[in-house]
């Protein structure tokens, strides 16, 4: 998986590519996590992902609880039909805040 | 079914699974093949990092694609775990009792059509289908 991120407007902006799965989801957490120290306002932009494994379902729950715990809020954009599928069907849709 | 794979269970050798799967299932639509791709994430770490714990064995992984379904079966000589007697989380909880545990075993579930699993000669054999036709 690549991940591009960027400032903006004093949000941070992660692009993510390819899989966020049990390989890079670990990588993913390390880069996320902390970003909510300095950031009010994460958006994660799934244009390019193929699937998120329950791995990749644990970094985007934790990176949620660390938003909530820290005052601060992240957004999923643009999520492709098959992962809006595995969100909902793993009771995660209506927790996470997708755009 | 003679197309195997024989691996060390290791997080590492994940992408070369995916590899040799995603080989021969490119005439697959998209949608099938990212299912297949979360599918094989679950099994093949589940078996990395709890079969042999702590220390390393071995996977065999073989697959068969048929005209209208593809099937898929997982063998390993760790601790005896029938992944179908794990329990379904609650997904109703809000986010402060949420945890991830089990999920994705319950996402394979969702995914697959049919799912068997056996003890034999001190093997765990996991057999999955899916068909083609989607929902």
């Amino acid at each position: 998986m690549d991940v591009n991120k960027t400032h903006y407007e004093g949000e941070t902006i992660y692009s993510l590519s390819g899989k966020l799965d049990t390989v890079t989801a670990p990588e993913f957490q390390k880069e996320l996590i902390p970003e909510f120290d300095a950031a009010k306002s994460i958006i994660v932009d799934f244009t390019s992902i193929t699937f998120v494994s329950s791995a990749g379902l644990r970094v985007l729950l934790m990176g949620e609880k660390t938003a909530k715990v820290k005052g601060a809020s992240m957004t999923l954009r643009k999520v492709p039909d098959d992962v809006m599928e595995i969100f909902k069907k793993s009771g995660l849709a209506r927790i996470f805040t997708i755009k | 079914m003679k197309d195997e794979l024989y691996v060390e269970a290791k997080i590492e050798n994940m992408n070369m699974v995916q590899d040799f799967i995603c080989d021969r299932i490119k005439d697959c639509s998209v949608s099938i093949q990212n299912q297949i791709g979360l599918v094989i994430d679950e099994i093949f770490s589940n078996i990395a990092n709890y079969a042999y714990n702590p220390t390393v064995g071995s996977a065999l992984i073989r697959i068969a694609v048929l005209d209208d379904d593809i099937t898929l079966e997982f063998e390993d000589d760790g601790i005896p775990y029938n992944p179908l007697e794990t329990e379904d989380p609650d997904i109703t909880l809000d986010l402060d009792e949420r945890a991830i545990g089990g999920l994705g075993i319950f996402l394979v579930k969702d995914i697959m059509d049919y799912m068997e699993y056996r003890h034999e000669d001190n093997k765990n054999i996991l057999t999955i289908r899916k068909r083609f036709k989607e929902d």
